[in-house]
Order: structure tokens, then sequence, then C-alpha cells
């Protein structure tokens, strides 16, 4: 498996060293420094010379370098480089060279629990800090035997992300549904591509070790003709959750899931035989489910742009968009932007709201509307005159893009139904959903 | 202090940072010594040697700070090899901890034991790791099942006497899933570095273990147990089916590594059972497989990778999703690429209209090797999907048009191609032989004059293109010179009054002015054919025979390698699309040893196996983001080749070619035999005779397929051509057996 694990910063100067394996050389930081730092041509994330691997992820502003000797495990690989960066964001807030270099021995620490022999161990983020603490980090629990027996036990136990000794006064799960809209526009206006990436992130404050039924309006559960039983909700709260004995109400349809992935403590057996999501939940936040969605895709905007190229001069634009969904809602923080070619001297900008700028170092007119009620349209006329070029090379036009976060809006039409919490003690809990839809890649081309 | 100055009298450097550190380490405060341990283990990061504190260090082993115990043990293992009878004095700590009364403790003795690789720690170990094996705490077990891996590694002897394998064989009954993934996890390292110790020996009582751990474990130990699911062979029809139905849940995961392990377990065990399951497999399989294609870049290029080898076995499991490869504007280039080989291969009559579509807007964007396997792709389409030929002749006509040079080039070569399966587009040749000012590359000029050749009869003024290549024959690279010289001779064949003049400038030029032994020996030949008088169709038959048709310009890799490779599924080997033996090497690194090594093993690889050998270099070759990431290596091996290796590549010019070499008689055009579609090569000899005669014959079609990105095949070209293109006395053989078979004529 792995040999290795380095970490460098931009200039290539080696921040963290560690070896699994004895065919893990420290010559070998000096190799990769030269063949991938320093040499632009490298396109690819692994790189064998001659029977040394290389997978590199680059973060921030450092580069994540597995070293292997074997025919190892790709994909496991990238998924732990990846939550190898997550635990690091967890950890220090930012995981940057700034951040590697005071904590460097935290890391080390970490690793040595993360991996063994090369061979990823426990990487459960609530686990590790139980007992790998830092400032920022403390330890709920005292440094005694027994405690590290405890926290033994539950890092090597079949509900490795729960503690059992958990107690809340107030019993809460808060629901978010995001979803990322990924929509790609032909120049002609015909959608080529809509999807959605949906995530469902919970946060539970739960006592004991419940377990807990989670219902969506997923087709088919519903064809399937699963019971129904809304669960007791509390109302919504101010930024605007939603009880889901309303959802269900509002659920006249209901969505196909294209597939969903769940975290390790969804009892996968059950959703393959019944699609009943059962879990019991780690405590405090953590990504229930993903989902991706490609039909009926509700699309919050449409974007209609004109270009129109004047000699080779002039660029004219003129962008209209409009809130595809109820005037009741509003999206906050829209971006769009809109390139230019690479030879723009100036342009002039006006808009029917917020307000547009040119972005000489992106290429980019970049029109912001902080606040965006449904139903509304708004224009963006500008026109960007460009200095002439002895070597006239055609202008690429890439795609316009757009960035926006809408509340209360599924674009996939997905709605909690239910979420259901069982536990010995039978105390009752609150739950709240929220949801919310932002853009993923939505590109418009022209 | 008082210890400081006596050590002061002795060598040590009063100064500098060594001494510093030291001072540190012997301090009587201990968050002194504390942080002089931090900041040795920082120098050592930096790769400063550090292994003079190493008495000092070690002092402070005997600790209760439990952070502190983890540095001087990190420090220990990076340097017990250069003070390695220091290491006994650690010993006593370590044996203290593995029984200490804290089980995170207890963990880190046996942990760190293993990773002391210095053989009186060894002679240590027995006694902890025995009853560590059989610790009450889960977390420790978890952690002494991987020690035996690192014992093993150490010293085989050692574990086998004391009966380690069988305790840990015994420990995938282990109530707790952590520690039987770990077992599982050891127990098949050892199996692969060790066979002879038959380690791993599923039987149907582990299987229903490693089954019942599966759901509970982490997610990295589902991948171990689902790799292990997937080499094991399962003793009936009811049983694979039972390893189907437990791993398919797996394919829910939220962690792509679990997700793929899935997809290979079901995907291997799936022959065994009916072919109705086999397509809800299928369909379970599919979406998963989609989603992958949304996760971070890195992830998706590996699952890219492992995609399009499910879809060269199983090409229908993914016609529907076509619009989930559509390339983003920010993706990284490796990633664009592969999705433009999968769009094509999942490419079909209904969904083409979209992705020419799509192609089109890609060969407009700005990033050229982009651009130019985007117009490749066009043209793979072309050939694939036959009712939409024409719609990809307009698309490469509309390009043209932009008067892109890079795009109309490779247009060009691509139409080259299109013609040889529907010869019926030749009302565009107008318009390609517009272009003939802007090429530049050996290729396009290449390509556009094989056309010219071809439809010499309804070209008016082929006479005067050609002429034109004539003129400048000696500034040519030797690939084009070869196709003018066909060219011309096909004119002249078939407009013999056009062309007389020009045919004698050609052969003259070709066998007085020219250095290239192949170009002057096709010129020869072509003399010889032309001047032969008893029988004049002779020539023509030759030259203007039919030539076979093109089947495919997709690069497919042999089936006996694809069905290596799906079981390698998710691994290196499968982003490479190589079998491991080629990239995977026992030896130690150094850059030259490796070097060596890596050239050894390819000429070894070439010698015993060279179709599969080329057609896997081929195929990797096919997708640069690791071609590029090859390249490096064989750049490497290239320089050797041109220094070292070509003596041994003359004496056996085995390396891919020699198969060819016998059969044909001439020195063949590198490219052919690397070709990765062995039928219309291997089985047809006469083909060959037409490549090297008629003009590029069997060989053209197939190699133009791999040919484009073929960074790679220079690994492999530049070898042979060191063989062919060696020492007249190399050539002389071949001269003659050409007359032999012009004989035969």
């Amino acid at each position: 498996m792995l040999s290795g694990i380095l970490i460098f910063n931009q200039k290539g100067e080696n921040l963290i060293f560690r070896a699994f394996r004895s065919d893990c050389r420290p010559r070998l930081a000096d190799i990769f420094r030269i063949q991938v730092i320093s040499n632009p041509q490298v396109r690819s994330p692994i790189l064998t010379l001659g029977s040394t691997t290389f997978s590199h992820v680059k973060h921030e502003n450092i580069y994540l370098v597995a070293v292997t000797k074997s025919n190892a495990n790709a994909a496991l690989i990238f998924e732990f480089m990846y939550r190898f960066i997550m635990l690091g964001k967890s950890y220090f807030g930012k995981f940057d060279e700034e951040a590697v270099k005071n904590n460097f021995v935290l890391i080390y620490e970490l690793l040595d629990e993360i991996l063994d022999f090369g061979y990823p161990q426990n990487t459960e983020t609530d686990t590790l800090k139980m007992y790998i603490t830092t400032e920022g980090v403390k330890s709920v629990i005292a440094n005694s035997p027994t405690d590290s027996s405890r926290i033994t036990q539950q890092a090597t136990g079949a509900l490795s992300w729960r503690r059992s000794d958990i107690k809340y006064r107030k019993n809460e799960a808060f629901v978010d549904v995001i979803e990322d809209v990924n929509l790609l526009m032909s120049a002609t206006g015909t959608v080529l591509r809509a999807d959605v990436n949906g995530q469902i992130i919970m946060r539970a404050y739960l006592t004991g070790t419940p377990e807990c039924k989670f219902g969506l309006n997923d087709r088919l559960l519903l064809d399937g003709g699963a019971p129904v039983s809304g669960g007791k909700n509390g109302a919504g709260n101010s930024s605007g959750a939603m009880a889901t004995s309303k959802a269900t109400r509002a659920a006249a349809g209901s969505v196909t899931l294209e597939d969903c992935q769940f975290h390790q403590c969804v009892k996968l057996g059950r959703f393959d035989a019944d699609r009943i999501i059962s879990f019991v939940p780690p405590d405090g936040e953590f990504e229930l489910m993903r989902y991706r969605a490609t039909e009926n895709v509700n699309l919050p905007f449409k974007v209609h742009p004109i270009v129109r190229e004047i000699g080779t001069t002039k660029v004219e634009y003129s962008v209209a968009i409009k809130a595809n969904y109820s005037a009741k809602l509003f999206a906050t923080n829209v971006v769009i932007r809109i390139p230019t070619p690479l030879n723009t001297a100036k342009t002039t900008e006006r808009t029917s709201q917020g307000r547009a700028k040119y972005e000489p170092e992106h290429n980019n007119i970049v029109w912001k509307i902080p606040r965006f009620s449904g139903q509304s349209e708004y224009v963006l006329t500008a026109e960007a005159t460009l200095t002439s070029m002895t070597h006239q090379k055609a202008w690429s036009r890439p795609p316009l893009s757009l960035s926006f976060s809408l509340l209360m809006f599924t674009s996939s039409g997905l709605l909690v139904r239910y979420l259901k919490v069982f536990e010995k003690s039978n105390y009752s809990s609150v739950k709240w959903v929220r949801y919310m839809t932002r853009a993923g890649s939505y590109e418009i081309r022209f | 202090m008082a210890m400081n100055k006596i050590r002061g009298a002795f060598a040590v450097p009063r100064k500098g940072e060594t001494y510093e550190l030291r001072a540190g380490l012997v301090s009587q405060y201990a968050y002194e010594r504390k942080e002089s341990i931090q900041k040795t283990i920082m120098a050592m990061t930096l790769g400063k040697d550090v292994s003079a504190l190493f008495p000092d260090v070690l002092k402070n082993i005997a600790t209760g700070d439990l952070e502190q115990k983890k540095l001087v043990y990190l420090y220990l293992m990076n340097y017990a090899k250069s003070h390695p009878d220091l290491c006994i004095l650690a010993v006593n700590t370590f044996v203290q901890d593995s029984e200490d009364p804290n089980p995170l403790i207890r963990a880190l003795a046996i942990r760190t034991m293993g990773c002391i690789r210095v053989e009186k720690m060894v002679d240590y170990m027995e006694e902890p790791l025995r009853k560590t094996l059989r610790d009450e705490s889960p977390y420790v077990r978890k952690t002494a099942a991987i020690c035996v891996a690192k014992l093993f590694d150490l010293n085989p002897g050692m574990c086998l006497e004391n009966g380690f394998l069988e305790m840990l064989q015994e420990m995938i009954g282990d109530p707790n899933p952590m520690v039987v993934a770990n077992s599982v996890t050891a127990l098949s390292e050892i199996f692969q570095t060790a066979p002879e110790t038959q380690a791993l020996q599923v039987t149907s009582n582990t299987l229903r273990k490693m089954l019942m751990a599966l759901n509970e474990c982490t997610e990295w130990g589902r991948v171990t147990i689902l790799s292990t699911l997937a080499d094991y062979r399962t003793g009936d029809v009811k049983e694979s089916e039972h390893i189907c139905e437990r791993v398919a849940p797996q394919f829910q995961h939220v962690n792509s590594g679990v997700v793929l392990a899935a997809v290979k377990t079901v995907f291997l065990h799936m022959k065994n059972i009916s072919p109705e399951l086999n397509q809800n497999y299928f369909k379970k399989m599919a979406p998963p497989l989609v989603t992958l294609v949304s996760s971070a870049p890195e992830v998706q290029y590996v699952a890219l990778r492992n995609i399009d080898l499910l879809l060269q076995k199983q090409p229908d499991i993914l016609n529907k999703e076509l619009r989930v490869f559509f390339c983003k504007y920010n993706d990284p280039p490796y990633v664009k690429f592969q999705k433009l080989e999968i769009m094509v291969r999942i490419a079909n009559d209904r969904n083409v209209d979209q992705l020419l579509a799509e192609l089109k807007e890609y060969a407009l964007e700005v990033d050229m090797d982009f651009v130019r396997r985007a117009v490749k792709a066009i043209g793979q389409v072309a050939i694939k999907i036959e009712s939409a030929s024409e719609k990809c002749v307009n698309t490469l006509l509309d390009l043209i048009n932009t008067k892109v040079n890079y795009v109309v080039q490779e247009a060009i070569v691509v139409i080259k191609d299109i013609f040889r399966k529907y010869p019926g587009y030749e009302g565009i040749i107008p318009t390609l032989c517009q272009c003939i000012d802007e090429l530049d590359e050996p290729n396009a000029r290449a390509a556009l004059i094989w056309i010219v050749g071809e439809y010499a009869e309804k070209i008016s003024n082929a006479g005067d293109i050609l002429g034109g290549f004539v003129d400048g024959f000696n500034e040519e690279f030797s690939q084009t010179q070869l196709q003018i010289l066909t060219a011309v001779v096909k004119l002249f064949l078939k407009r013999p009054e056009k062309a007389q003049g020009l045919v004698q400038r050609v052969l003259q030029a070709a066998t007085a002015e020219n250095d290239n032994p192949d170009v002057r020996d096709r010129a020869y030949i072509y003399w010889r054919l032309l001047s032969n008088t008893s029988d004049s169709n002779a020539t023509r038959n030759i030259v203007l025979s039919d030539k076979p048709p093109i089947l495919t310009t997709i690069n497919s890799l042999p089936p006996a390698l694809l069905d290596q490779l799906l079981s390698e599924l998710s691994t290196l080997s499968s982003v490479y699309h190589k079998p491991p033996e080629q990239f995977v090497g026992q030896g130690r690194f150094g850059a030259d040893a490796v070097q060596r090594a890596a050239i050894e093993e390819q000429i070894q690889n070439a010698r015993e196996n060279p179709l599969a050998a080329a057609a896997a270099a081929a195929a990797v070759s096919g997708s640069t983001p690791s071609a590029q990431a090859q390249s490096n290596v064989e750049n490497l091996l290239d320089i050797d080749f041109d220094g070292g290796a070509p003596a041994s590549a003359q004496k056996e010019p085995t390396s891919g070619m020699s198969g060819l070499e016998g059969l044909a008689g001439t020195p063949v055009r590198v490219q052919s035999p690397a070709v990765g579609s062995p039928p219309p090569q291997a089985s047809n000899n006469l083909d060959d005779l037409l490549g090297v005669f008629g003009d590029s014959g069997a060989a053209q079609p197939s190699s133009s397929g791999v040919n484009g990105s073929n960074d790679l095949m220079n690994g492999f070209a530049d070898l042979n051509m060191s063989g062919n293109g060696a020492p007249p006395q190399s050539n002389n053989p071949p001269k003659k057996s050409n007359e032999d078979i012009l004989g035969l004529f």
C-alpha cells in the first residue's frame, strides 16, 4: 500500500515527510520536486517514475503526495488524501502551508493514527478528536486508562462514529438539504445537460444511541407503497425552516433519485432491500447522504445572452436573466460572470439591477445582484473595446457562468417527508428542515 | 548543565543548531526537552541529518507525556538504522509500554516496534506481539494484526515459526469488524509477497465472516475485504450469487474507493450467474459509476479510466448517460481527454447528433491538444457509426473552414481515414486541396498526399499538386516522402500521360539523393515494378489493389490484457491500462538502478510478448493524461536506448518487430506492429506486403488511430529505429529478400 505521505509547499519545500515503509527514501522528495512541482508539463495527478508512483492532490497552497511502490488502489489513495484534507480543515480551520508549519507535530501524530504500515485506519474526525488534541481541539475526555479504553472501543467499534454516553437536555436534529444545480446550455438555448448534485447535511444533538429513520419523496419508495407517516415536527425557525408535515402535503410529485450515496452510518443493506434510510447518527454535524437527480430539474434562472463581435475592435453584450421561481422567494449573492476577450482594453456596462464591474485579471465582467426576487427579470448591456493585436487569434468564447444561492427551493423537487428518532428512553425530539439550492457549474454558452 | 560542560570538553561542537538542540534535549526542564524534541523533528523533516542526537533523544523515551512519547518514537523510526546498537536501550520501554493499562499506549508501542527495522529489536518483538494479538482491546488487536505484516516483511522465518500467521488467520473470526479487516489486510499482503505461505485462503467459513464484517467495518476496511472477495474464486453459482447480493448495496457508499471495489467484485463474480441477474446488476452499477464523474478531479480521473475498461468489456452499460461525460470548461485536461474517449465509446446512432454538436464546440476551444483530440473523436465517430458519417464529414468541413491551422491539419488526417471506409465523399476533395499551403506537419501532409494519390483520376490538377511536393522532395520528412512516392506512382498508373516526367523525377530523387533506406527501398521497388514489361498488370494489381476496409479507429485493448486489467479494477494498473509487472519493481530506488530495471523490464516484456506489450504501451498512449506521466519515464528510456541499448536492439531486433520483419522482408514502418488491433494485422500476411508496396496498406488505418497521440510510442519507436536505421549491413538482407519477393510476381 502507501509507502509514505509527503507535503510540499508551492516552492517545493518539503514540509512533512512521513515514511510508512522502508522503501520510501528521503531522496524521493527531491524527485517529486523536480518532476512535478518544477515541471509545468505535468498534466496527470498520477506519475510513475521507475517503480515509484506519486499520486498528488493540490490543496490551497500545498501539495499532498502519496508515494507507493506497489500496484496500489488509486481510488482509495485519492479518497484518503481528500479525507486527510478534510481532517486538516476540521483541525486547523484551513489546511494550508501556514497551518502545516504551525502544526507539524500534530500532523505527524494524525498520520501515525490514520495510517498504519500504509493502510488507512480510522479517519473519523470526531473519534480522532477525542484523543488527538491540540490547543484548539480539547478532548472531552481526560487521559486516564479507563477513558482511553472507551476511546479505543469507539475507534474500532461497529459504531466507530458515535460515543455511547452523549446527553442533551434538549434533543434536536437539523436537516439541511443542499442542492448544487449544474447546467450546460448551448448557444442556441437548448439544455445540453442539467442535473442536480444534492447533499443532506444533518446536525444531530440527540441523547444516547438513537436509531433514526429518514424519508424522502423518493419515487421508488412512494411507488413501492411504503407506509407514509409524517413525523411530528417543530414549527419553522427564523431562517425559513419548513415543517415536514407541511412538506408532505406539498409533495404532490415525487423525485427520481438517480443514485444515492450514504454516510457509513447508514445501513446499506436495508436501503438496498426496501429503500429505507435507517441509521445511528454521529454526534454533531455530518453528511448523511449525497444524491443525484437528472429528471425534471427546475432551473432557477434562465439566462439569455446576446454577444456580437463587431469587427475586431468591439464586442457588444446584452444579457437578460430571469428568475424562474415563485415570487415569494429570493436568491442571494447572484453573480454572473461574462467572459471578455483577452485583448479587452476597456468596458462599459449598464444594468437594470445590481452592479457590474470588469475584472481584467479574470477576463470577466462580473455582474452582482445581492438580492434577486422570484419572477423578476434584469438586463445588462455592455460593450468591450478591444485593442488591436498584431497576431489576431480567434476568441474561444468560454461559457458565461452563474453562481447564486436560493433558500427554500430544491431544483430536483426533493422534500424531506419525515425523520423519526427511536431511542430506548423514548424522549421526544425536535427536527428542523432547511432547503437550499446553489449553482454548481451553471454554464451558458454563447 | 554540568553534564553539558563535561560533554563540551569532548569533540562536540559548541555552536550550531545541533549543539543547541542537544542542550535542550538534556535540559532539566521538561518543557524545554519537549520543545527540543519538536525542533529535532522539524530539522529531520527539512532533510537535515540529526542522527547524532540519537542518544539524547532516546533519553526522553520514558515519559508519561503521550505526545512527547510519540515524537520520540517518530524519531526512533527514522534513525534506528543509524544506531542499531543503541536501539536496545529503547526495548525495555517498548516492552513495558506494551503492557501499559492504557490501550492507546499499548497500541502505540506495538505499532512503533514494528517500524523499527533493526535486527535486535525484532528479537524482542515476539512476546509483546503475541500478547497484543490476544489483547482485550480491539484497538490493540487491530494494531497488532498489522504488526504481523511488518514482522513478516522483516523476518518471515520468525513470523512462521512463532505461528503468528495461524493466529492472524484465526482473527478473521474476531467479533470486532476492524480487527477482521486488518487481519485480512495483513494476510493478503503476506500472501502477495510470499504466495507459498498460503496465508490467505478464503473458505466458505471465512467468506461468511468477511461478509458479516463488510457492513460494519470502516470504509477502508471495506475496500480490503471487497478486494479479497473479488480475488476469491467461488465454488458454485449459489456462492457467486450470494456474494453479488451482499456486495451490491456497497454501490451506495460515499467513498469512491468502496464503490469501485464493489463494482469490481460484482463484475468479476457476475460471470458465473444468470444473464437476467447480470442485466439487473449492470443497471444497478451504472448510476454509481456516473456519480463518480462528479467527484474531485483526481478521483474522477481514476473513475473514468476504469469506466473506459468496463465499457470495453460491456459497451452498453452507460449508453444513456452521454451527457454526463460532457466536458466542463474548467475540467483539468486529463479529465477532459478521458471524457472524450468515453463519449466516443458510448456513441450510438441515437445520441450521435448531440455528441457531434458537443465535439464541434470543443474543436473551437483554445487548448491545442484538446482540440486535436476532439477532431480525432469526430473521425472516430464517423467510422463507428455509418449513418452519422455524412454529418461528421460536414462538421469536419465546417472546422476546416475556420482556417485554424492545427484544426485543419488534424481534420485532414481524420478525413483520410474516413475515405478509407466511405470512398463516396470525394466531392470534398477540392476543399481539402485548398488547404495545401497551410499544412506543415508531416502527418497532415502525408494524409493529404495519400488522398490526392488515391483519387488521382478525379482530381484534374493532381499532377500540379504532386509536382509541387516533388520539387521539395528532399526537404520533407521521410513519412511524407513515402507518401509522395506512392501517390506519384498511383497517378502515373492512372494517368500515364500526365505523370511520366514526374515519376522519373521522384524516383531519381528518392534513390539517388535520399539517405533514408526506407524511402530508397520503396523507390527501388516501384522502379522495378514499373520497368517490368512481361506483365503490365502486375504493377497495377499491387499498387492499386483494393485495400482492406477500416473497421474502427477507436483503440481497444487485446481481450487477454483487458481481462487481466478488469481484475485489477481501481488500482494503478487500471489507471495506466498496463499490467502491474510493467511499473511495479521490487528493486530499490536509485535513479540509475530504477532506470536500468525499467529498461530491462521493457525489453523483457517486449521479448516475451511483443504484441501485448506494444498494445499496452499504445493503449496508454491513447490517453495523454497518463501518457504524459509516462512520457517522462519513457523519455528516460529513450535516452538510454540511443546510448547503451542499441547494441542489444540490433542483435535481437525482437522488440515487437521481428515477426513483421520476417514476413515482409523489409524494414517495416515503425508504428504498424504497435497497433492495438491485431486482427487485420497478424492474420493477414498479404496485407503486410501490400502495406509495403501499395501504400500504407493495412498498417495505415490502424496506425493513425494509435498515432495521433504517440508520445509513449516514441519509446518503442526509437528503439525500433535504432534497430532498423542502423548501418547499411543490416539493410542488405532485407533488400535481398525484396528481390526474392519481386521474383514471385
